[in-house]
């Protein structure tokens, strides 16, 4: 059984370990935080100056000062912090973020990132911080559909999309499987989810899959 | 006397000129200076370069500056939101310029201008559309795109408290764009839900130093000002 969106967020939530400093993006990278059990102390930053996000508000407890980027209503964890802009962004761009998890169109076997517009022509795309984390964030993972909803390849060879950033990725999580991007060697099958094959997986893949 | 508090928004916008860049903070609806939108709305200075995250949401605010054909340009790094029609009906006729840019370097360009700061390296957008028509340039054997200082001539800011002397004081998530926008431009607008005396707000709660402001006025946002909008 391909995995949910939501237990797509949990494989990954269960590969960030204490300590570090994540960046989550808008879609199934925010369900992420919601499979990081409390007892496990991780920092959630928020680009628009939020160090340190707790978790959703409960009903008539929200404070409408506090949100995150995706404009959901956030709580402040202990040992939460307050920046502008300028400071946030100088953290994501110097290295500072452990992990930058966001959405992608496609991602290709040398680490290029297509996640923000869907061609040339795109009337206004939309960017956001999604090149700034790319190229800032110690290492990137991806979650998406393993394919588009009619069953395109994401996992590619070369981006046909404009990219977000190049040689950025360094994982991807789908609903079938968890890949590693390898320097030199590009996909590497981490694991598969429950029930699935290689050949499924590599049948909807659009660059070869290596295994260990 | 140092005294930076004007008694009408009118007055708090007063020599606004046409064609002038206008930084506008906030990040969605918090932190956004929309009393002070709107009095530009009726100050009518036109040909405006407006540089803020999103393009306007519905019909008011920045999207109503834009639809009154106020707005000649918009440099954003996200011209979406839960309802842009208006800039999206703007851009499709050709009616409006858009620069996109990454919201880091839209942050850090503001940043270098108050600064004193021309241009800067930033590892951001190498590589991809964004960086056409801009020096590359390696270090360490890495591609650094080249962006300029991006100055305003206005800025348009909200704080939570502020003082005689300008300084500001930010609440909850709304600081974002609002400390270095206020660096950023030659005249810095703040509106401010509380005025006080001076010597009340403590040292350490300042993100932004009155020097960088110059002129606060008090408004009274009253009723649901404080929902968040949907996206």
């Amino acid at each position: 059984m391909p995995f949910t969106r939501d237990q797509m967020a949990a494989r990954l939530a269960d590969d960030v370990p204490e300590g570090w400093c994540v960046n989550l993006g808008i879609g199934i990278p925010t369900m992420v935080a919601n499979h990081v059990p409390p007892t496990r102390e991780v920092i959630f930053q928020s680009e628009n100056g939020v160090i340190g996000m707790g978790p959703a508000p409960a009903k008539g407890e929200e404070d409408p000062w506090l949100i995150n980027a995706g404009k959901q209503l956030i709580t402040m964890a202990k040992g939460a912090s307050f920046v502008g802009h300028a400071d946030s962004f100088a953290m994501i761009r110097g290295g500072h973020i452990d992990l930058c998890v966001l959405g992608g169109f496609e991602v290709a076997e040398n680490g290029d990132l297509a996640n923000w517009a869907t061609s040339e022509n795109d009337t206004a795309p939309a960017v956001g911080g999604a090149m700034d984390l790319a190229a800032g964030a110690k290492r990137l993972w991806v979650i998406m559909e393993h394919t588009t909803k009619d069953g395109r390849p994401k996992i590619v060879e070369r981006c046909g999309y404009p990219l977000t950033g190049l040689a950025c990725v360094n994982r991807v999580y789908t609903n079938l499987a968890v890949l590693d991007v390898m320097e030199g060697r590009g996909f590497v099958v981490r694991s598969l989810a429950p029930g699935v094959t290689l050949e499924e997986v590599q049948a909807k893949t659009g660059a070869t899959l290596h295994t260990n | 006397m140092i005294n930076k508090i004007v008694q009408s928004v009118a007055e708090a916008l007063a020599g606004v000129k046409d064609g002038a860049t206008v930084l506008i903070g906030g990040f969605g609806s918090v932190g956004q200076p929309d009393v002070l939108i709107e009095g530009l709305i009726e100050q009518g200075a036109s040909n405006l370069v407006a540089v803020l995250n999103n393009a306007g949401n519905g019909r008011v605010g920045v999207a109503r500056l834009m639809e009154l054909g106020r707005v000649r340009k918009i440099i954003c790094s996200f011209p979406r939101s839960s309802d842009p029609v208006v800039f999206e009906t703007l851009y499709r006729e050709g009616r409006i310029e858009l620069e996109i840019v990454p919201q880091g370097t839209l942050a850090e360009r503001i940043r270098a201008a108050g600064a004193g700061i021309p241009a800067f390296f930033t590892a951001t957008a190498a590589g991809t559309l964004l960086a056409r028509g801009k020096e590359t340039r390696e270090f360490n054997g890495k591609p650094y795109v080249m962006e300029q200082a991006l100055k305003g001539d206005v800025a348009l800011v909200e704080a939570w408290e502020a003082d005689r002397w300008g300084n500001l004081v930010y609440r909850g998530s709304g600081a974002n764009f609002n400390p270095v926008m206020a660096m950023g431009a030659d005249l810095t607008i703040a509106q401010v839900q509380h005025i006080r005396e001076l010597g009340e707000l403590h040292p350490h709660m300042i993100m932004t130093p009155g020097v960088y402001v110059n002129r606060v006025v008090q408004v009274d946002r009253g009723g649901d000002w404080l929902k968040p909008e949907k996206a």
